[in-house]
């Protein structure tokens, strides 16, 4: 891990009027690091995630972002010509349902072309050259490429929707619940692949999810969200480990044992 | 003929004239931009040409000479309608002629004879926008053309490519005007595309169930968008037209009989009586 974080937020807060989504939330992201955010239904995980994404506006606080450029900008500050490249190009977000970030009516192919076609890049062959390149990556058969993803099983959705969101280069990615939905084998190998790519391409990732499970095996820290608020934070053995607060140990306590 | 006492000059009344007019120019001023107006209910039936006639009816004046043509043909409902429609209301003289027209309002061709300065050709538009089928939110469409976002139309055509091995839209064949907005140029045969980039005539574009006007003045740039290894191409015919014998033209099969026969005949009408009237012979005619 490099010197200089990638990503440093100051107190976001988000209400929704005057419910609370999430607040005063602090931390800071190094590139080539998964951070998972977990916590139960409500406690505002989805609602960092989004506000860390840009998708929802913040109450108050800021979200610092380092450009390629090297240089550092509230995303919030971005214009909105600015922010949609940066989504699309610097940034991934995959969502707990694939059929929110596919386009269902169009091939696998052109579904992983999309990035690079909205890049700019104007070369068929050259575009699906690295179509297939990725969807062998996320181990989608070659012969796959020109069936729509309604043709594909929920667990092939989600590789695709990975791929799709990995072929311009990013170097954050944000998960909402990546394996939710996905039946235990399906997510086994899901997590496989995940772990791979994110080592490989030194990817810094955000992910939520409700699962313990899918913290331990994917990310570095975890933060504990309970009612909007995050009530630890740390390394993620050590939080699954030695939980401190109680709500913590309550949570790692109640994973059921096989 | 004499005027109908109840209406105003070419139909609509002058303040909504000017409204349109006031699009039209905005819509010159943005080539490819749709500018939206307040359309009108017309005596016709959408899909008919509302958004044309509304055009045509505010740019009108009495000295100009009106063409109508619907798939390249003067003789159909359509045009003949419409024809009719603007020599009742206002009263200006109506053409066949390609070359005698000072406006031509059209559905879906563009004249075969290069249209000249000063001719305004008016297009019958039933959708506008160039994203509606791939992005269905207009919100964001319109987001789409401000921040010239326009990654999406080339997944059109790559999955043209993708599933029939080359570019397979064939009409309403999306262009960018004058290196910025993209515009579905109405339902045209691609075949057309390229007379629109840099014609002398101003053509303006009328969506009347849509409430959009937009424009391409005179001598601007409109690219059809393509891939570099799949160049865009227009469409080519075997043989020459039946008739005519012309050759390079966009042409419409006729059935002849219920055992099959048929024969190519120039889509643009005027166009093959000109060159029937000149002597052209084609393999049909020569038959008989």
């Amino acid at each position: 891990m490099s010197g200089e974080p990638l990503l440093r937020v100051e107190n976001l807060t988000r209400y929704y009027g005057a419910r609370l989504g999430c607040a005063d939330v602090s931390f800071e992201l190094w590139p080539g690091e998964v951070l998972a955010i977990v916590g139960e239904s409500g406690s505002g995980k989805t609602t960092l995630l989004n506000t860390l994404s840009a998708a929802l506006e913040p109450s108050a606080g800021k979200t610092l972002y380092r450009m390629r450029s090297g240089e550092w900008r509230n995303i919030y500050e971005l214009s909105e010509a600015e922010r949609r490249f940066l989504t699309r190009t610097d940034w991934g977000f995959v969502h707990q349902n694939p059929a929110d970030g596919l386009r269902m009516t169009v091939s696998a192919g052109a579904n992983v072309g999309e990035r690079l076609m909205a890049v700019g890049d104007r070369n068929y062959g050259r575009i699906r050259a690295t179509a297939l390149d990725w969807l062998d990556r996320v181990e989608i058969a070659a012969d796959r490429i020109d069936d729509q993803p309604r043709a594909f099983s929920g667990g092939m959705r989600q590789r695709l929707q990975i791929a799709r969101n990995l072929v311009t280069g990013p170097r954050l990615v944000f998960m909402d619940e990546p394996t939710g939905g996905l039946d235990v084998s399906v997510q086994a190998r899901l997590l496989d692949l995940l772990r791979q790519l994110v080592g490989e391409l030194g990817l810094a990732a955000i992910v939520v999810t409700h699962d313990l499970a899918v913290a331990r095996l994917l990310s570095h820290r975890m933060m504990v969200m309970k009612g909007g608020y995050v009530i630890e934070a740390g390394l993620t053995d050590r939080v699954l480990d030695d939980p401190r607060e109680p709500y913590t140990q309550l949570l790692v306590s109640s994973i059921l044992q096989v | 003929m004499n005027a109908v006492a109840s209406y105003n000059f070419a139909y609509l009344d002058e303040q909504t004239k000017r409204m349109i007019r006031r699009a039209i120019l905005k819509a010159v001023a943005i080539p490819g931009y749709q500018v939206p107006f307040s359309s009108r209910e017309m005596p016709m039936p959408y899909g008919w040409g509302t958004g044309g006639v509304q055009v045509t009816a505010s740019i009108i004046g009495r000295n100009d000479v009106l063409k109508v043509i619907d798939q390249g043909a003067d003789d159909t409902t359509n045009a003949v309608s419409i024809r009719a429609f603007f020599a009742k209301v206002a009263q200006v003289q109506t053409t066949t002629r390609t070359t005698e027209a000072s406006i031509i309002q059209t559905r879906h061709r563009i004249p075969e004879r290069k249209l000249e300065a000063g001719q305004i050709l008016v297009y019958q538009v039933p959708i506008p926008e160039p994203l509606r089928f791939l992005e269905p939110r207009e919100t964001e469409t319109r987001k789409m053309h401000a921040l010239e976002e326009y990654g999406l139309m080339h997944v059109k055509l790559y999955e043209d490519i993708a599933r029939h091995g080359r570019i397979a839209t064939t009409y309403a064949y999306p262009v960018k005007v004058e290196g910025r907005y993209v515009m579905d140029p109405s339902p045209t045969p691609k075949f057309d595309n390229p007379k629109m980039h840099r014609s002398e005539a101003l053509q303006l574009f009328g969506a009347g169930r849509e409430h959009r006007i937009y424009a391409v003045p005179p001598h601007t740039e409109v690219v059809s968008l393509d891939f570099e290894d799949h160049p865009f191409t227009i469409q080519h015919f075997e043989a020459p037209c039946a008739l005519c014998g012309a050759e390079g033209v966009y042409l419409d099969e006729v059935i002849l009989d219920d055992k099959g026969g048929h024969m190519y005949v120039c889509s643009d009408t005027d166009h093959c009586e000109e060159r029937r009237e000149a002597g052209h012979v084609g393999r049909q005619e020569a038959a008989e």
